[in-house]
């Protein structure tokens, strides 16, 4: 329902030089984009002697003991279950901790309610690579340093924000008569934000979880000054540690980037739905 | 769009109809909704104590703590060293180097805005209509927003190479003139960061556009075309005035994401050659962590808190006013 469409009214077979455009343009783009990751995932399957003579095109014959190795090993492994172990603690907490606090801020009323959501919402303004220093030097003075539990607990400080902006107004929407007919049926407020709220504001919930999940899988620089222990590394810092490791080793260094790649690829695609309408939904406001 | 564009709206939506209701005794609901008293002092704190408590004291208590601690010279663990006041900010501020990263974070800045921008639009308004592939191509472009930096930093680092896939590329298409030095050239270092980060963030804008343009009214846009207005009219009249709030909210994101550029840079290049492609976020991880000057460190991290406040705060109060987009517009400021 663009503005173009209106003068080239729904489809007729012909192709309209706008059309053919925007086909161009589509593939161009496609292809800028997937051209970088094809080179990772096939140069994986080369030695480190065909990338040199031909980085380009289809590898020949094609290498697959880069991957082999690396998925019979725990260098890839260990840093995926990590990675998996801390998004997962940050994802649950903040859906948690969130949901419960998003629950008082939209349907109790009481003195200083908004003054509290600001304070949440100005945490969003807060970068948490600019507070990734600050962070070290708090764990490292209650003995937090070099653990996981200390990582998921600065992750979901700082994914509270986003989470709470997302489900106050969400809960908020949904009507009170709900609330009444909860009364009348003799349930409690915590039977209610239980069975009723939560369970309706579903949507919301995935769409925070998603982002949750992602910042937190994605986390490279807080990590990367808690751990000091290779064996805490989640799976960006143990990519770009094998980098630096086995730096002449090209092959391998594109095949541990490419398995790397796939959760996060998987995910989205599983997950598609909910991060694009929690943008859509955010920007409606 | 903003009714009142302040708090109260919240407590007097109630009786208009959509909002939700005031939950005071005037609505007549039942017991469980304004109890008196202790009861519910205790739910609520049951239920906001425990978020509260986590953000204040891994969220707000750092950086509390830094701007304290940026007063002081302190290298190494242990005591801190002799108080100096707001010597370690002065210190910061005046350094060439940090101003060198600063300015290029400024121009991360302007290059995703110039760039991004126009390009996400444009690509947006095209693929705003029915057409065979485009949800796979929605699909596609966005991909690489969802990939951790740090897999993609270390992926251009190999295309980059000397001799690596894209210049073999180059030599294929005949312009083997073009090859540089991509990442160690002192001039070049800084845009091939931007064409990374446009390859990384571009999907971002584009998407967030083509949501914003769903959320149009195809009615408005009929009538215009009834009016007689061209394509081109109405879209630079009606089409992206309405996508106004969108493109401020993406701008908003875009810019403060750009101050606090890391992943890429660091894993790339460390902000070098000679601090060629050096951001905010290098300088500090270099000056404050890898050489123990913690003091100092914690200034720079205040005033990189300090740039992206400010600059929220003057956005909200000149550019974001007029928009409800979503809560953090309307709570800010």
């Amino acid at each position: 329902m663009s503005a173009i469409a209106v003068r080239a009214p729904a489809g007729r077979r012909r192709l309209s030089p706008l059309t053919l455009a925007t086909y161009l343009a589509g593939l161009l783009l496609a292809g800028i984009t997937v051209v970088p990751l094809l080179f990772v995932f096939l140069d994986g399957a080369k030695t480190n002697a065909q990338i040199n003579s031909s980085a380009t095109g289809l590898p020949h014959p094609w290498a697959w003991h880069n991957y082999a190795q690396l998925l019979s090993s725990a260098a890839f492994w260990q840093p995926l279950a990590n990675s998996a172990e801390v998004a997962v603690l940050v994802t649950a907490l903040v859906l948690v901790l969130g949901s419960m606090a998003a629950f008082a801020l939209s349907r109790y009323d009481f003195r200083g309610r908004e003054g509290l959501f600001l304070v949440f919402a100005i945490g969003l303004l807060w970068p948490l690579n600019a507070a990734a220093l600050p962070l070290y030097l708090l764990l490292d003075k209650i003995g937090l340093v070099d653990s996981i539990l200390g990582l998921v607990l600065c992750e979901a400080a700082f994914a509270l924000p986003l989470t709470v902006v997302i489900l106050r107004p969400f809960m908020r929407e949904i009507p009170g008569e709900l609330e009444d007919a909860a009364v009348v049926d003799g349930a409690s407020r915590l039977q209610f934000f239980l069975r009723v709220l939560l369970p309706l504001s579903r949507p919301a919930l995935a769409t925070v979880a998603v982002l949750a999940f992602i910042n937190s899988w994605n986390q490279y620089l807080l990590p990367l000054l808690l751990f000091t222990s290779t064996d805490h590394y989640t799976l960006p810092l143990a990519v770009a540690n094998f980098q630096t490791q086995f730096a002449q080793d090209t092959a391998s260094i594109l095949a541990f980037t490419a398995l790397s790649m796939v959760p996060a690829l998987a995910c989205f695609i599983f997950a598609q739905r909910h991060l694009v309408g929690g943008f859509s939904g955010a920007v409606k406001g | 769009m903003a009714v009142a564009g302040d708090t109260d709206l919240d407590i007097q939506a109630g009786p208009l109809g959509s909002g939700p209701p005031a939950r005071g005794g005037r609505s007549g609901r039942s017991g469980w909704l304004r109890g008196p008293g202790l009861r519910r002092k205790i739910e609520l704190t049951l239920l906001l104590g425990p978020a509260l408590l986590l953000f204040a004291g891994f969220a707000l208590l750092p950086i509390v703590l830094a701007a304290y601690d940026g007063m002081y010279k302190w290298t190494g663990f242990g005591p801190l060293g002799s108080f100096a006041g707001l010597y370690n900010y002065r210190l910061v501020l005046d350094d060439p180097v940090f101003r060198q990263a600063f300015g290029h974070n400024l121009i991360i800045v302007a290059a995703s805005i110039l760039i991004q921008l126009p390009l996400g639009l444009g690509m947006a308004l095209l693929l705003n209509r029915r057409i065979w592939g485009r949800a796979a191509l929605r699909t596609l472009v966005f991909a690489p927003f969802v990939l951790p930096y740090a897999t993609t930093a270390v992926m251009w680092l190999l295309l980059l190479q000397p001799g690596g896939f894209v210049d073999q590329v180059l030599k294929l298409t005949g312009l083997a003139g073009l090859t540089q030095l991509w990442l160690a050239n002192l001039h070049l270092v800084i845009y091939t960061m931007i064409v990374v980060l446009t390859w990384q963030f571009f999907g971002f804008a584009m998407l967030l556009m083509l949501a914003g343009l769903q959320g149009i009214p195809g009615e408005l846009l009929e009538a215009a075309a009834l009016d007689g207005a061209s394509a081109w009219r109405t879209t630079w009249r009606i089409t992206i005035p309405l996508l106004g709030p969108t493109i401020r909210i993406w701008l908003f994101l875009s810019i403060v994401g750009s101050l606090q550029v890391f992943d890429q840079v660091w894993i790339m290049t460390e902000g070098g050659p000679a601090n060629a492609s050096s951001t905010m976020a290098t300088y500090l991880v270099q000056r404050g962590f890898q050489s123990s000057e913690f003091g100092y460190g914690s200034a720079v991290a205040v005033i990189m808190f300090g740039i992206c406040f400010i600059f929220a705060l003057v956005y909200q109060r000149f550019v974001l006013r007029r928009d409800t987009a979503g809560a953090l517009t309307r709570a800010v400021g």
